[in-house]
């Protein structure tokens, strides 16, 4: 036996060890892969060999290769086998490897139990520790319901190393086994006034980690940490202790207000700047809290944004960004008091460190009022221009619309300069992102402020002339899209009209580019047409037949290119466009008598040559009497056409669609289109009262719809869903109004604007019953700004009238534009463990709760009896398993005869039964059995035989244990008889 | 909570990693990649926070990390953490390697990843802070090495013989000297 030793420590010697391995990696630089395979085989050879020091080697390998991102999970069984050694040694390499490979759903986890309770009993505080430190990476939810009452039986160890592991490993615990929380937590709160130290402050860092996320769980707690602030000198736990206040405060601004001395009194007395940070963030949580009304509350809000300023302008730039960080979050409540540095935040906006730059940028955004917005905006402008970066850049724009943006424009003054401030930013040519970003902001700017809009067409025709001139940057593309829509929508100057219809069909036609550009194609080809009705309107008017027939055949020319457009929709509309126009021309335009005019075009325009068939003997006395007698010269056609342009779209609020009541008469089960389906099908009539999968398959073979049945059927099914205000939001526009007039297309494709009509329809309902508080807000806003545009009040209270008719118009506006609005706060994440961890723990615990404690089971001082009992009775049941094994050795697949040949080596490797008993239970349980099925059964039988000794004592609660008997057989907890 | 712990050079090799919530192998190499990309690019006069790693955590979470002349020690913390704590600890755990090694450097961490892990394992537990005061976890360790060696004992002498000479600075063929045959000789001996 000794020669056998000896001789697996001889061949241990040149065994590759962890540090040859290294060195070969180091030494194979150029062939780093093919070096770790071939040491791979060897690990595997060495995992193979029975000498558990030559595996732990092995696995110390492992775990090196693990760290260069080698997977090594299938080697989890050598991994256990390594930590059930029973030398510290190995333990150690064990463990290790387990805390970086293991995981809460590895495989074979289950075979640890035991083995890791039996660690956390182990005699040496060391072993134990190991173990805590070990299972704290990887322990699952089995695993921290088997264990959680050792874990806990530790927490009063007499040791306070592994009180303070304990303690710690506890919240792992409750993370994976929240049950286990209630009945755990009076200890947890004993250790806060623990004689140690360490594990007061780890008590301290658990119950904060759990306040965290459930914070009115523990206000309870706020006296025992209010002693230990005042009381302690250990910084690291004054930390956390005030970050937890911080989060407590906003439930109870009574302490806050008691908060509030003792915290000035730290910021006044500490040297140490992390807690000077710390106390001053929780003195503004405070302020936070309780708003205002407080005796001295502004001497604090005084204090802390000086102490602030002097962190800002340290040398020292992690104070200076965390005295920035801590500034935003003073403004959101006292934003005065912030804006009193705007020096400050200024020249941090130079600064060389990105990471200050970026928080002096979030700082910006509060500090902005209508007086310095415009200053602000161009040193913003100026630094766009130098930005080196992307990142920073794009936070730049990002930021600035932001600024401008907010609060429904609260503090644009002058709407003229926003709008050259977007044409400048487009300019610059960042990203597509960006673009739609400014395109937005121009829609909006547009549809929400009057008096701009006329500037704000002249911006956008002079963009798109530069578009046309040439070719767009992805910027731009995006922008044209918006610039196109804004520019015939809101234009009425006659040259700007006149001089535009050419750049923007040129636009539609002269980039080939992306998808982006697609998009803003097909708006330009409408647009053209938008401004030509308009233009033509308007000569109409003024009885100017020469100048609409040129500038109808100046249009055509424009469209000709776009009719065979490689764009679908550029292709269709301009087909669209110049039938209109065909259409147009024939009546305003009746002859061919105007050779010097039409006859050039008419020989390239084929289009036209072939209309002007029609109608020859019209002459110029036509014309001039149109002039004369000033009646319409289009029959009014022109006017038609331009009534298709009519109506302003109005910003609609984000919520507008949910706020729509559902109609009395509406039953939204019915099925909707079952009549007609029924009428226009030959199905007979009984089949119209069964159910619609009866008559359908029926229905369906039979009738063979032409096409202009189907289209029928189409068009019946579209009034419908548009008449169904439910319908809006889910159908895509173009469904139904496709063949509608194109100028409905582009108002759905711009967010937050829904062609006013439609609207309407639905909104006059909620007229009745709106005179809400909202409201009220909402056209003070209004008035504000009215003040500032003095001349829109008209159109302004119109507008007014309309918005204040639609049940949301509270967040019309408010929130930026693209921000795609949401009225639900986001739900924490489903996977979030510390939902379940949301327990009330003043109540005190139910008996059920108790039987989770099996704490009850090992008393400290006389639990060893129980304890061996217990032990006992697992011998016990580890004999049967071994007796059941041959039995089902058939069933085992390949990989359980591996585990199978380990159980000897195991058993004469270590002693200890426990282990074997396990493996030999996963052997079982990896059968067809679920895995803990067996386990289940020795516990049932258990508290059979349990349940036999009770029932003869007391036969009257047989009912009530037999329940209590089924839901431990589900496995939740053992329960403790002994209790009841 | 700290949610991982990565050491790696100026060349983005990882020297210590750890992470307390689990990633596969994959995923972590790219984290340790993009945290490296993130870190690298700053200058060392700069602050030590950063926003904005995008594989792990998400706005809640920061890095926090120390620059030591080949090496950085990055922290990837949530807001319960405090940034000027973590920058400490960072602290604390770079001087109780370097007492642990004696004047540590990166080779130290290279061959001794695992030593490494244990300092750090008294230092944090679980992504929760377990001892900042060194003298403590010094002493820990200390007590811990001492088992181990007991249990070593004279079975490991020629092992340790066996590295030492292996440690000497040998030309490296012979270092790398494979002795196969050895041990099989010995293994066909009957005993």
């Amino acid at each position: 036996m000794a020669l056998k030793k000896v001789k697996g420590n001889f061949e241990r010697m040149f065994d590759k060890n962890l540090t040859d391995l290294v060195r070969g990696i180091r030494n194979n630089k150029d062939n780093e892969a093919k070096y770790i395979a071939q040491c791979m085989e060897e690990i595997k050879v060495e995992l193979r060999q029975d000498n558990i020091g030559v595996k732990a080697n092995a696995v110390a390998k492992l775990t090196y290769l693990q760290m260069l991102g080698y997977d090594i999970s299938w080697a989890i069984f050598n991994i256990i086998e390594v930590m059930s050694s029973n030398k510290f040694t190995f333990k150690r390499i064990g463990y290790l490897a387990a805390s970086q490979s293991f995981h809460a759903d590895s495989e074979l986890l289950m075979l640890t139990t035991n083995m890791i309770r039996k660690d956390l009993n182990a005699q040496n505080q060391y072993e134990a520790g190991l173990a805590l430190s070990g299972l704290s990476c990887f322990i699952s939810h089995d695993l921290a319901r088997d264990l959680a009452n050792d874990i806990m039986t530790l927490m009063s160890s007499t040791k306070p190393y592994l009180r303070m592991k304990a303690v710690l490993m506890m919240y792992k615990v409750f993370l994976r086994y929240p049950e286990a929380l209630r009945p755990a937590f009076p200890k947890l709160k004993e250790k806060l006034e623990d004689p140690d130290p360490g594990v007061q402050s780890a008590a301290v860092n658990v119950v904060c980690e759990l306040a965290r996320k459930n914070p009115k769980n523990y206000l309870s707690l706020a006296p025992v940490f209010f002693k230990l602030m005042t009381t302690s000198t250990n910084n690291w736990m004054l930390i956390k202790i005030i970050k937890l206040f911080g989060a407590l405060t906003p439930l109870e601004p009574r302490l806050g207000k008691k908060l509030i001395e003792p915290l000035t009194n730290l910021i006044h007395s500490t040297s140490a700047m992390s807690l000077l940070y710390e106390c001053i963030n929780t003195v503004i949580a405070v302020l936070i809290s309780i708003s205002s009304g407080m005796p001295g509350h502004a001497a604090s809000v005084q204090l802390c944004v000086q102490k602030l300023r002097i962190l800002i302008e340290d040398s020292d730039q992690n104070l200076k960004y965390l005295g920035l960080l801590a500034m935003s979050r003073i403004l959101k409540s006292h934003p005065k008091s912030v804006q009193a540095h705007k020096d400050l935040v200024l020249a941090c906006l130079d600064d060389k460190d990105e990471s200050i730059r970026l928080r002096a940028l979030g700082l910006l955004y509060g500090m902005v009022s209508k007086k310095n917005l415009m200053e602000i905006v161009k040193k913003l402008m100026v630094h766009m221009e130098r930005a080196e970066g992307t990142l920073y850049r794009d936070e730049l724009l990002t930021r600035m619309i932001e600024i401008c943006a907010q609060n429904n424009y609260q503090h644009v003054v002058d709407f003229e300069w926003y709008v050259t401030v977007l044409a400048e930013l487009t300019e610059m040519e960042t990203s597509a992102k960006h673009g739609c970003m400014i395109a937005a902001q121009l829609t909006e700017v547009g549809a929400r402020v009057a008096d701009v809009r006329e500037f704000a067409a002249r911006e956008c025709s002079a963009m798109c002339a530069r578009a046309a001139a040439a070719p767009p940057g992805p910027a731009s593309r995006e922008v044209l899209y918006a610039a196109a829509y804004v520019l015939a929508e809101y234009c009425n100057e006659e040259s700007v009209m006149r001089e535009s219809i050419t750049p923007v069909l040129v636009c539609a036609r002269a980039h080939a580019g992306g998808g982006g550009a697609m998009r803003a194609r097909a708006v330009c080809v409408h647009a053209a047409l938008k401004l030509l009705a308009k233009l033509l309107l308007l000569y109409e008017q003024r009885g100017e037949r020469n100048n609409a027939i040129t500038v109808v055949h100046e249009a055509m020319a424009g469209f000709k290119p776009l009719l065979c457009s490689e764009d679908m929709e550029v292709q269709e509309r301009a087909h669209n466009a110049t039938a209109i126009l065909t259409l147009l021309l024939r009546r305003i335009d009746p002859s061919n008598t105007m050779p010097d005019l039409a006859k050039e075009q008419l020989i390239t325009d084929t289009l036209v040559e072939h209309d002007s068939n029609g109608l020859d003997n019209d002459t110029e006395d036509g014309i001039i009497n149109g002039e004369i007698a000033s009646s319409p010269f289009s029959g009014g056609l022109i006017e038609e056409l331009a009534s298709l342009f009519e109506g302003e779209l109005k910003p609609v609020a984000p919520k507008a669609q949910k706020k729509v009541p559902v109609p009395d008469d509406l039953d939204l089960d019915q099925w909707l289109s079952h009549d007609r389906w029924s009428s226009e099908s030959s199905s007979s009539e009984d089949e119209s009262n069964a159910l619609f999968t009866a008559p359908q398959p029926d229905a369906r073979p039979v009738t063979h719809l032409t096409a202009d049945e189907l289209q029928m059927l189409r068009e019946a099914r579209r009034q419908e869903q548009a008449n169904n205000p439910h319908y809006l939001k889910d159908d895509s526009p173009r469904s139904y109004q496709q063949d509608d007039v194109p100028i409905a297309e582009i108002a759905l494709e711009v967010p937050l604007q829904v062609q006013s009509k439609r609207s309407d329809k639905y909104l006059v309902t909620k007229e009745s019953n709106k005179k809400t508080k909202k409201e009220k807000r909402h056209s003070k806003k209004r008035k504000n700004k009215t003040q500032r545009h003095s001349t829109e009040s008209d159109s302004e209270d119109a507008d007014e009238a309309i918005v204040s008719r639609r049940p949301a118009v509270e967040t019309g506006g408010e929130l930026p534009e693209g921000a795609a609005p949401s009225d639900e706060e986001p739900q924490p994440a489903s996977t979030d463990p510390h939902r379940a961890l949301d327990l009330d723990l003043d109540i005190p615990l139910r008996e059920e709760e108790l039987l989770v404690t099996r704490v009850k089971q090992y008393p400290a001082p006389g639990g060893e009896l129980i304890l061996e009992k217990k032990k006992d009775k697992k011998k016990k049941s580890s004999d049967k398993n071994s007796t059941e094994k041959p039995v089902k050795k058939k069933k085992k697949t390949s990989k359980h005869t591996k585990t199978a040949e380990l159980i000897p080596e195991l058993k004469s490797e270590t002693s200890d039964n426990l282990v074997v008993n396990n493996i030999s239970n996963d052997v079982e349980g990896a059968g067809d059995v679920p895995p803990n099925a067996t386990q289940v059964k020795n516990k049932t039988e258990k508290h059979k035989s349990k349940k036999d000794k009770d029932s003869k004592k007391k036969s009257k609660k047989d009912k009530h244990e037999t329940k209590t008997g089924y839901e431990e057989a589900l496995g939740i907890s053992t329960p403790s008889k002994e209790v009841i | 909570m700290i949610k991982a712990i990565l050491v790696f050079n100026n060349h983005g090799k990882p020297r210590l990693s750890k992470f307390y919530q689990y990633f596969n192998e994959d995923m972590q190499q790219q984290i340790i990649k993009e945290t490296f990309q993130l870190v690298s690019k700053r200058d060392d006069n700069v602050c030590n926070f950063l926003e904005g790693g995008s594989l792990i955590g998400g706005s809640d979470y920061k890095l926090i990390y120390r620059h030591y002349a080949t090496l950085y020690f990055v922290f990837c913390v949530d807001s319960s953490e405090s940034e000027l704590g973590i920058l400490d600890l960072i602290q604390v755990f770079v001087e109780t390697l370097d007492k642990c090694f004696e004047n540590v450097c990166e080779l130290d961490l290279i061959f001794h990843a695992d030593a490494a892990h244990q300092v750090l394992d008294e230092l944090v537990m679980g992504g929760m802070v377990l001892q900042t005061n060194m003298a403590d976890i010094l002493c820990r360790l200390h007590e811990q090495n001492k088992m181990q060696k007991a249990e070593a004992g004279l079975s490991a002498a020629p092992a340790r013989a066996v590295s030492a000479v292996k440690s000497m600075n040998l030309p490296q063929q012979l270092r790398d000297m494979k002795l196969p045959d050895l041990p099989q000789a010995i293994k066909d001996l009957k005993f």
